[in-house]
């Protein structure tokens, strides 16, 4: 026996045309113990976390190193040893329970069919202890509550219900692949303070995959930085976050702590509104989305919105633009009153207001080229000549810091920043006013995410443009919005300078909010636990 | 739910009414009519005028459609023009014998094409995924009486293993039936198995690609299991859907197939009431096929409810 449940060695993973996705990486885990792997996306963190179970994804093969569970190498069993050991001696939680629960079945059979299918339990004990297990993870009605079937409940129960159906086997270890990152910080702070209780309370090793230094900071006893499939940097929790050695950890360090801070030369001169929307209600079918809401943007102003999901800030920007009809209030720009459907307005209105999507990829048209993407609002709103657009396009493309070149290609090889410089350069094409951004930064990785932030930020000195910047993020608007609005449930409940937004008094769904995101310091979490247990008392 | 499946009934019933509608619109502007095609080359106007007036063809065509439809909702089909008989007499043994023909073809294709496409799904790119895919593709890429005669000339003129031609009484013994009607039914199977051999394939491979799927691997569940317990209730619903496609085409458009085997159904009946201009008997057809279409599909929607639990359970959650 050794003492480590698992160990990988010189771990290799090779795509089917022969990328190198992981390289030469070893790790060890005891009992117990919860390793951190970081990275940004294409680090190999993901592929790490499914080698460790010997199971590799479509187009990847593991064509190198040892994988040893309790001793044993996984990657020699034959195919019924390596399924003995999934789920039984180590188990997945997923990004997404809503994608990982099987949508035909209900909660209960899926979480039952691992001690059963392994051979550990008869068909009525696996049901109670699955009950059992609802009832440690604080589930509701836990009797009942594996009867439903996923769509039946929150996306945070089923992160929970996810967690117990990969402990339902008592497994040695467990393997955790951004079990927090589709979930809202209000609901990701409980799972989190869940996954720790379960950790400790099971003694299970972890390895714990996300690219958020401060959760992973919470939950791990070390923390192993990936990049490009190869390990950067490996230390203590403590050490990696107090003294990075590699100066691609330090920047990741200090990138995270930038967001916890207010900028300072954030300064609010009040000319008159650009934008201005007042008590505007708007619904989908009969489910109101928008519920009698006011909002102003200035000239060369920075407005950000901030909620939770289905809290109806992007209903609000698609309101504003008209591709969702209000159904009272008005909506003016330079005093002048915009249609409620952007069919009924005019191409100048249009073309005054533009749209920043998150999705990079799927906003932009992968069969047409960079110029021709760039070019048509310069042909649909100034009636452009050929040559003229293309000088436009090549002035637009180094303004948004990308090569001249870049016209005559498609977007579909440019990598996801890029993409969204591409969606930048074609809102500032149509020369707007107010651009509004629906949470462009969210799909990026963070070092990505704040050169696109920087370019919007220099854009709006350049040009005094306004922006309506949309997004969850608190870290963000900290940094770049000069007024804050707070969203909850079609309403906006807090609404000021971001300054004072973020300062006491708050209002207390603010206060929750920002209590919520996990700060740069291991004992966040016990803080915040023990702070919210005080108040109950 | 049940909202949901009286919608989808009266949908179907909906439908029902307006292709009666069609049936008869269609049928009365048919080139010719039933008096010069009974009465011959060689008749004079006059006796023309006397047999329309005989058979009440001077009345206008509404008046002729609402009796028409009432009798049909009362299980009148009306009398052929041309033998005076009974439609519904006629009918019913052939529809027996079409719908004997249809469920025979049926019970091999369905189970033969729904497993192959699985097969086919789990080992993509391998070999009987191939053979699979050209084989079926083969199959629906020539004209169906090919097919059918050459079977004829390997089963039955060569080897003299089947008979040519399916002639079925109603007294003959359940056996000898399903050896004479062999042919035409491997006909019709191969004719319908490529439709559904393809959808069942895809449909299975978009499920396997879903995270649940490899979630379902990672729990350690063997392969059979995850295939028919994970993937294929996910992918029912296409699959049932195009299978009652399927179903329908095997009782609606076996017309070639019977002609080439003499095979007593509903299709010659038509085929014989068409070139005699026979209207009551080709509407009657019509109306039947339709309604075989429609009952077939509304059932494949109804299943398709059933099976996904996001449409039978209401949403309790937030």
């Amino acid at each position: 026996m050794t003492e480590h449940v698992l160990k990988i060695n010189n771990l290799r993973v090779e795509s089917v045309s022969g990328l190198v996705l992981v390289d030469n990486v070893s790790l060890e885990l005891k009992k117990g113990e919860v390793l951190g792997l970081i990275g940004e996306s294409g680090a190999g963190k993901s592929t790490i976390g499914l080698s460790a179970m010997s199971y590799a994804r479509a187009g990847c093969r593991i064509t190198g190193g040892e994988v040893l569970i309790n001793g044993t190498d996984i990657r020699k069993q034959d195919a019924e040893g390596r399924r003995d050991m999934r789920g039984k001696r180590i188990a997945y939680i997923a990004q997404s329970a809503a994608a990982s629960f099987n949508p035909s079945h209900t909660i209960m059979d899926q979480v039952c069919e691992m001690p059963i299918q392994h051979g550990l339990m008869s068909k009525d004990e696996a049901r109670k202890w699955a009950i059992e297990l609802f009832t440690s993870l604080g589930l509701p009605n836990p009797q009942t509550f594996g009867d439903r079937y996923p769509h039946q409940v929150s996306g945070g129960q089923l992160q929970r219900a996810m967690a117990a159906m990969a402990i339902s086997c008592r497994p040695d270890i467990l393997v955790f692949d951004e079990p927090t990152t589709a979930l809202d910080v209000t609901t990701q702070i409980e799972v989190l303070a869940l996954f720790k209780k379960v950790v400790k309370e099971y003694n299970t090793a972890a390895l714990y995959i996300t690219h958020d230094l401060a959760v992973v900071a919470q939950i791990s006893d070390r923390i192993m930085v990936l990049r490009h499939g190869k390990m950067v940097e490996l230390g203590t929790t403590e050490q990696i976050l107090q003294q990075p050695k590699e100066a691609y950890t330090a920047a990741l360090v200090s990138e995270r702590k930038a967001a916890d801070h207010i900028a300072e030369d954030v300064k609010v001169e009040h000319n008159e509104p650009l934008l201005e929307v007042k008590d505007v209600r708007a619904s989908y079918g009969s489910f109101e989305v928008i519920k009698g809401v006011s909002i102003a943007v200035a000239k060369g102003e920075t407005v950000a919105v901030v909620g939770e999901s289905g809290s109806g800030k992007s209903s609000m920007a698609r309101m504003i633009t008209g591709l969702l009809a209000r159904t009272s209030g008005t909506v003016t720009f330079k005093g002048k009153e915009l249609a409620p459907n952007y069919k009924h307005r005019s191409r100048e209105d249009l073309q005054r207001i533009q749209l920043i999507y998150q999705l990079p990829d799927v906003a932009l048209n992968p069969r047409q080229t960079i110029g021709e993407i760039i070019g048509r609002p310069a042909q649909f709103y100034f009636g452009m000549s050929p040559a003229k657009t293309k000088e436009r396009v090549a002035e637009l493309l180094t303004q948004v810091g990308l090569p001249v070149d870049y016209a005559g290609r498609l977007s579909t090889a440019l990598s996801g920043g890029q993409k969204q410089r591409i969606a930048i350069a074609r809102a500032l094409a149509a020369n707007p006013e107010l651009i509004i951004c629906d949470e462009p930064t969210s799909a990026l990785d963070q070092l990505v995410a704040d050169e696109i932030l920087k370019l919007l930020k220099k854009l709006q000195d350049e040009l005094g443009l306004s922006y309506l910047f949309i997004t969850h993020d608190l870290g963000i608007v900290r940094r770049i919005a000069h007024r804050t609005a707070v969203m909850l449930r079609g309403e906006i409940i807090a609404q000021g300078p971001t300054a004072q937004i973020f300062n006491p008094p708050f209002h207390p769904y603010t206060e929750n909010l920002l209590a919520s995101v996990p700060e740069m310091r291991t004992d966040w979490l016990t803080d915040v636990l023990a702070k919210r247990q005080q108040k109950t008392a | 739910m049940f909202r949901l499946l009286i919608t989808r009934v009266v949908l179907g019933l909906l439908t029902l009414f307006a292709i009666s509608i069609l049936i008869f619109a269609a049928t009365e502007m048919l080139p010719g009519d039933v008096a010069s095609a009974v009465l011959g080359q060689g008749a004079t106007p006059e006796t023309l005028a006397a047999f329309r007036l005989e058979l009440g063809l001077d009345r206008p065509a509404y008046i002729r459609y609402l009796e028409w439809f009432t009798g049909v909702l009362q299980g009148d089909l009306g009398v052929s023009l041309t033998n005076k008989r009974d439609i519904l007499e006629s009918i019913a043994p052939r529809f027996g014998n079409t719908m004997f023909l249809a469920g025979f073809a049926a019970l091999i294709a369905v189970p033969v094409s729904v497993g192959l496409g699985i097969l086919a799904a789990i080992n993509e790119g391998k070999w009987i995924d191939r053979v699979a895919n050209i084989v079926s593709l083969a199959t629906i890429s020539v004209p169906e009486f090919f097919i059918a005669y050459v079977l004829i000339l390997y089963f039955a003129v060569k080897h003299r293993w089947f008979p040519s031609l399916a002639t079925v009484f109603p007294d003959m013994a359940f056996s000898t039936k399903l050896y004479v009607t062999a042919l035409p039914a491997i006909t019709l199977t191969l004719l319908v198995t490529a439709h559904m051999l393809r959808m069942t394939r895809s449909s299975v491979l978009a499920i396997m690609s879903q995270p649940y799927i490899e979630m379902a691997f990672l729990k350690g569940l063997p392969r059979a299991r995850v295939i028919m317990r994970h993937a294929l209730p996910n992918a029912a619903a296409p699959i049932i859907a195009v299978i009652a496609l399927n179903l329908a085409y095997l009782i609606v458009g076996v017309v070639v197939i019977e002609v080439v085997f003499v095979y007593p159904g509903m299709g010659q009946y038509m085929v014989d009431g068409v070139t005699k201009r026979d209207l009551p008997v080709v509407q009657a057809c019509g109306l039947v096929f339709a309604s075989a279409f429609i009952i077939l599909n509304t059932i494949a929607d109804i299943l398709g409810i059933l099976v996904n639990p996001r449409l039978r359970k209401r949403n309790t959650g937030h």
